[in-house]
């Protein structure tokens, strides 16, 4: 019984990981691909680990506290790095994807900056 | 607060030495009895109980935990459809939140749960630039956010 909920637990984590592989292919532009990546991976890592860590809980009688560690630093680590490569990506110049609605932060962009978009929307129309 | 928790964690201790038995189980139920003790002396002495920030936190990881799990299911949807029908934006999202740490929460949760990616900070702290995978409608996203988080966040730091 407590075996079938561990294996729930590992496919749950399993499926959400491929979906992140098949987001990160489908979507088209550097921010959506990160959304694939961290976000499903979040769901997907959790579960995993709650699935070995109930393994070893119940089937080895084993308390591990660094196994649930890991949840923290992934939880820790993930936005902090999705930050950084979006905002650097967004800061020299690479464009949003064409069905996007609205851009509110270029607009507070220095004008230096500001120029690096439209000269990539230029490149990318030409 | 911190006089609380190490008035609590005091008498967790005294009551280990009154046992004389000084097990993982003996302070647990020591801390137990403290909680008590404090939350008797809290209508004396007046002060903010803390057992109630640590409700807030637990609250909040329940929001959280559901978010993520209301997020991944919108997330499976987009990625699964078979045209890409979303819409992306980034969108300014204000907060009420003052103090860099409530900020930097606040960015880091709407960063976890799919869906929502912040990208950058105003000058001032209060202005979050959030990539958003999805925006059929601007201002109803800016008040989602405002309401889930914002008020939780608060009721751990006030």
């Amino acid at each position: 019984m407590i075996e079938i909920l561990i294996s729930i637990f590992v496919l749950i984590g399993g499926f959400f990981s491929l979906l992140g592989s098949i987001g990160i292919l489908r979507l088209k532009d550097v921010y959506g691909r990160i959304h694939a990546a961290t976000k499903s991976a979040t769901l997907g890592v959790v579960a995993t680990i709650t699935g070995t860590f109930l393994y070893f809980l119940i089937i080895d009688g084993e308390f591990s506290g660094n196994i649930l560690l890991t949840i923290l630093f992934v939880f820790m680590t993930a936005p902090v790095a999705a930050h950084i490569i979006s905002r650097s990506a967004h800061r020299t110049g690479i464009k949003l994807w064409e069905q996007s609605t609205v851009d509110e932060l270029v607009d507070t962009y220095p004008e230096k900056e500001r120029q690096l978009h439209q000269q990539a929307e230029k490149t990318e129309r030409s | 607060m911190a006089f609380q928790i190490l008035l609590n964690l005091l008498i967790a201790v005294v009551w280990m030495a009154l046992q004389n038995s000084y097990t993982p189980v003996d302070f647990l139920f020591g801390y137990v009895v403290g909680i008590f003790v404090l939350l008797i002396l809290r209508t004396v002495l007046r002060f903010d109980f803390y057992m109630r920030r640590v409700y807030a936190v637990f609250k909040l990881f329940l929001l959280f935990s559901k978010e993520l799990i209301m997020a991944n299911i919108d997330m499976i949807r987009i990625v699964l459809s078979p045209k890409l029908t979303n819409k992306p934006g980034i969108v300014a999202v204000p907060t009420r939140l003052s103090s860099d740490w409530e900020v930097t929460l606040l960015a880091s949760l709407i960063s976890l749960t799919p869906g929502t990616l912040s990208m950058d900070f105003s000058e001032d702290g209060r202005t979050i630039y959030i990539h958003n995978i999805d925006v059929p409608n601007r201002e109803e996203m800016i008040k989602d956010i405002q309401d889930k988080f914002e008020k939780a966040i608060l009721e751990v730091t006030r």
